[in-house]
């Protein structure tokens, strides 16, 4: 069998350095089985996040040779293994141990975004009727896996630390769930200026290319919220349509 | 007292998948305080995985559904050792339950006239399965943790539970530790829900995540509440056999609603080899009559691979074992030959089974639009679990409720395809209300000191133990799982539970010997020490209950066995801990069923 090696992050918020592992690989084996090797041979207390191992829930994310990458479906046939496979934690949140951050920041985020809000019901039984294309329309964002692999590459939240004032694409995404929702009533575009800082993103589109759903987060989500803000609030031609019309209303 | 900080709670939910959470949401809105506990973060929970569907009678595709279809459905799944109540509560109420997620937020497949879509699935008589692509659990964890963090609920993320707290026989909090820091916590609570899933880490090949060691069972057990049907295991039909890093992820079952077969290396759809006679009028005796079904033509009958989990599982088990398997040790799920019969299958496939066709072409560089699958039995459910009652989910310990796949009752022998998803929302929500109404009922409890004594001084073991002659917890936790696949997997013989149940006492000695290196700061080796109790334990009751079931029946399959026995179909089994801390086991009469229920079961033969 081949042996690979691996340099992995071991340390906590105070102190902390690459330590090198080698373990064998066999056919088919992704990052986190070989993390999951070292773990259960060589290094028993080595910290990692993991649940389902099948790119469905989000738990293992890291950066693997610099790449945000989920460890469960980062094959290590698509790596260079005659080089050392580096493997650390999300640089965005604060460091728990080894591979393992404080990722509590994004489950505050989302208690700050106004809940789904759906109109009455269109029928007497209490059901609703949607089209399927409607549905396809918000499907793309709802298949987020919540591993906040865009936020750790947001160079909003990266480099400037904007944490305070931006909510992050993985939340941008979420706002375009609800607000694309088919059956939604509420509106958050004062929040999405303001609060949310939709502003703050310069569409470098960073967060498009780490997400391991695919989902075009900067084309399908940000950016049309960016015109639903600019449509609202700087709109001079808009505005004066929208005070017109609800003149003619009264 | 060892330190530790403490939280109040009128009710406390351990547990945050379907289940949990949905009694969390249901409690709260009740208006009591609510604590809910995760062991991972809040919305990893397995729930996540789940893929087909929710099964509910809301004959939106075939109008002929109704709740008494849907019982009788779930009763001859179990091979009616179910608890008929809780089946017919389940069927009544799924219908509102999966309304109420729509209410929420969820996005379910419509169909033409804009109503929820349904599928078909493995022993549902009709298209029944509420379904997102193959990603329906993932909105419905989604939708209810949305929901949920909206509704004053306090969550504690990754924070396990080593033991219940009781006080003259009531519950009265748990306690446990937060894994980031290792620090211990008290919960102090009027109720405890138990939602803690599955016990599916106790085998090698299984499609569960490592926090399905048995910790609610355990718990339950350990604090004096009976057991059921614990050796009723479901050992999902279709998992990944290669590459063996994937060895056991699931393969949805949506697959064959779809239309997918299963083929043997010679090409022949074994399925149809052998129908159970429960089923032969309601199964398809020709491959065109089965795809007319998938089709949803409404004169046809449905394809053998739709048979139940069990018994799917159970010809493949055959197939492999008489040398017609795949190259890979499994059989062939075939997808990709209905481009003979669909114009656009290939966007067909990909619109309807987007994870499973990214999960093959990412782990297993396989496009199932174009090639099979290969696929095996994989470890998935356990059927038994804690007996509660079937009205309020309170098991037989005051104050303490369970719901979802830890509480037992609803899936009998055999559970079908997206009864779980709908048992989380129906029973979540029953357990939550009548925790609720319990915890308003009742004054909270003191804090039994000498219990959290124990209970700390236990779990900071591992650290004490000599490293000489010490063992490696995940080495342990390893073999474990090998023994209880290969003595007390699908195919059982008392012989071998035999010599499980021997093999388990000297697992016992090596867990006592487990060492952990490091300190209590977020540390794995530790967790999986702790977790190996867990597993024993329930790893001791399924092997007790398997040997003492001398029938085959659903998911519990004795080759020494193999016929079913009319007087074992008429009772449960029933365990539970004596005070010298041993496993009592005992056969327990299932209650006569009523006559309005024999009825429907009559007509719907």
């Amino acid at each position: 069998m081949k042996t690979a090696t691996f340099k992995i992050w071991r340390g906590d918020a105070q102190d902390g350095r690459f330590e090198d592992y080698s373990t064998e690989v066999s056919e088919g084996m992704v990052v986190l089985d070989a993390v999951h090797k070292i773990q259960a041979s060589q290094a028993n207390d080595l910290a990692c996040r993991w649940n389902c191992k099948a790119g469905r829930c989000g738990s293992c994310s890291a950066e693997i040779n610099g790449m945000p990458r989920l460890m469960c479906m980062t094959r290590l046939s698509d790596l260079p293994l005659e080089k050392s496979v580096t493997i650390q934690p999300m640089k965005s949140f604060p460091l728990v141990r080894d591979l393992v951050t404080d990722v509590s920041w994004n489950f505050k985020v989302k208690t700050q975004i106004k809940p789904f809000k759906p109109r009455p019901p269109d029928r007497p039984d209490g059901t609703w009727r949607m089209g399927q294309a409607d549905v396809d329309r918000v499907r793309e964002f709802r298949k987020c896996i919540e591993c906040f692999l865009c936020q750790d590459v947001c160079h909003v939240l990266r480099e400037h630390h904007q944490y305070d004032e931006f909510i992050g694409p993985r939340y941008l995404v979420y706002v375009a769930a609800l607000e694309m929702h088919p059956l939604d009533t509420e509106d958050r575009l004062p929040e999405l200026k303001q609060a949310h800082g939709v502003g703050y993103c310069n569409i470098t589109k960073c967060c498009t290319s780490a997400c391991p759903e695919s989902i075009s987060i900067t084309d399908n989500a940000i950016i049309p919220l960016k015109e639903r803000v600019v449509d609202d609030f700087y709109d001079p031609l808009g505005k004066l349509w929208k005070w017109v019309r609800s003149k003619s209303k009264t | 007292m060892a330190e530790h900080e403490t939280h109040q709670y009128d009710v406390l939910v351990i547990g945050a998948g379907g289940a949990g959470l949905r009694a969390a949401i249901e409690a709260s809105a009740s208006g009591v305080s609510v604590g809910l506990i995760c062991k991972s973060l809040l919305g990893k929970a397995h729930t996540v995985m789940a893929e087909g569907g929710i099964a509910a009678a809301l004959a939106n595709v075939d109008d002929r559904d109704n709740w008494k279809v849907h019982f009788s459905d779930t009763m001859r799944g179990g091979q009616y050792v179910n608890n008929w109540r809780m089946a017919e509560i389940h069927a009544k109420e799924a219908p509102d339950r999966v309304r109420e997620l729509e209410a929420w937020g969820a996005v379910f497949d419509r169909t033409d006239d804009g109503r929820i879509l349904q599928r078909n699935f493995g022993g549902h008589k009709y298209p029944r399965l509420a379904h997102v692509g193959d990603r329906t659990g993932l909105e419905m964890i989604r939708t209810l943790q949305d929901h949920g963090i909206h509704r004053g609920i306090e969550v504690h993320m990754e924070c396990t539970i080593v033991t219940l707290l009781k006080e003259n026989g009531r519950i009265v909090g748990a306690f446990g530790y937060e894994r980031e820091r290792g620090r211990f916590k008290l919960f102090q609570a009027k109720a405890v829900v138990l939602a803690t899933g599955g016990i599916g880490r106790a085998f090698k090949v299984s499609s569960n995540s490592w926090e399905y060691t048995g910790d609610g069972h355990a718990l339950a057990f350990h604090s004096g509440a009976e057991l059921i049907d614990m050796e009723f295991v479901q050992f999902h039909p279709t998992g990944m056999v290669w590459p063996p890093s994937v060895m056991g992820i699931l393969v949805t079952e949506g697959v064959r609603g779809e239309g997918g077969v299963l083929l043997n290396k010679e090409g022949r759809r074994f399925m149809f080899d052998d129908i159970p006679d429960l089923y032969k009028g309601q199964t398809a005796d020709n491959e065109e009559e089965g795809w007319r079904y998938c089709q949803g033509d409404k004169q046809a009958r449905r394809p053998p691979e739709l048979l139940t989990r069990d018994h799917v599982a159970r010809c493949i088990v055959r197939e492999i074992k008489e040398g017609r398997g795949s190259p890979h040790g499994g059989v062939y799920l075939d997808i990709a030959w209905i481009q003979k019969k669909l114009p656009k299958a290939e966007e067909y496939i990909r619109r309807k089974l987007p994870s499973m066709y990214q999960q093959f072409k990412q782990l297993a560089d396989i496009d199932i639009t174009k090639e099979p699958m290969e696929v095996g039995p994989t470890t998935h459910y356990v059927m038994g679990g804690i007996r509660v009652d079937s009205d309020t989910q309170m098991s037989s310990v005051t104050g303490l409720f369970a719901a979802g796949e830890c509480a037992a009752g609803i899936n009998g022998a055999n559970r079908l395809g997206g009864n779980s998803l709908s048992d989380l929302l129906v029973f979540g929500k029953r357990a939550g209300e009548h925790a609720a109404q319990f915890a308003r009922d009742n004054p909270q409890g003191g804090v039994p000191t000498e219990q959290v004594d124990q209970a700390a001084d236990r779990i900071i073991q591992p650290f004490d133990r000599s490293a000489e002659g010490g063992e490696n917890p995940f080495q342990v936790q390893h073999d474990l799982q090998e023994k209880m696949q290969e003595l007390v997997g699908i195919v059982r013989r008392e012989s071998e539970m035999q010599q499980a149940l021997d093999e388990l006492q000297t697992f016992k000695q090596r867990a006592a010997r487990a060492v952990v290196h490091g300190n209590r700061e977020y540390n794995p080796g530790w967790h999986t020490a702790l977790d190996l109790d867990n597993l024993l334990t329930v790893s001791e009751i399924i092997a007790r209950s398997a040997l003492e079931r001398k029938e085959s029946r659903g998911a519990h399959f004795r080759e020494d066995f193999p016929g079913k026995d009319e007087a074992l179909g008429k009772v449960n089994t029933v365990v539970h801990k004596d005070p010298e801390g041993d496993i009592q086991l005992r056969h327990n009469p299932i209650a006569e069923m009523p006559s309005h229920l024999k009825e429907i079961i009559e007509q719907m033969k």
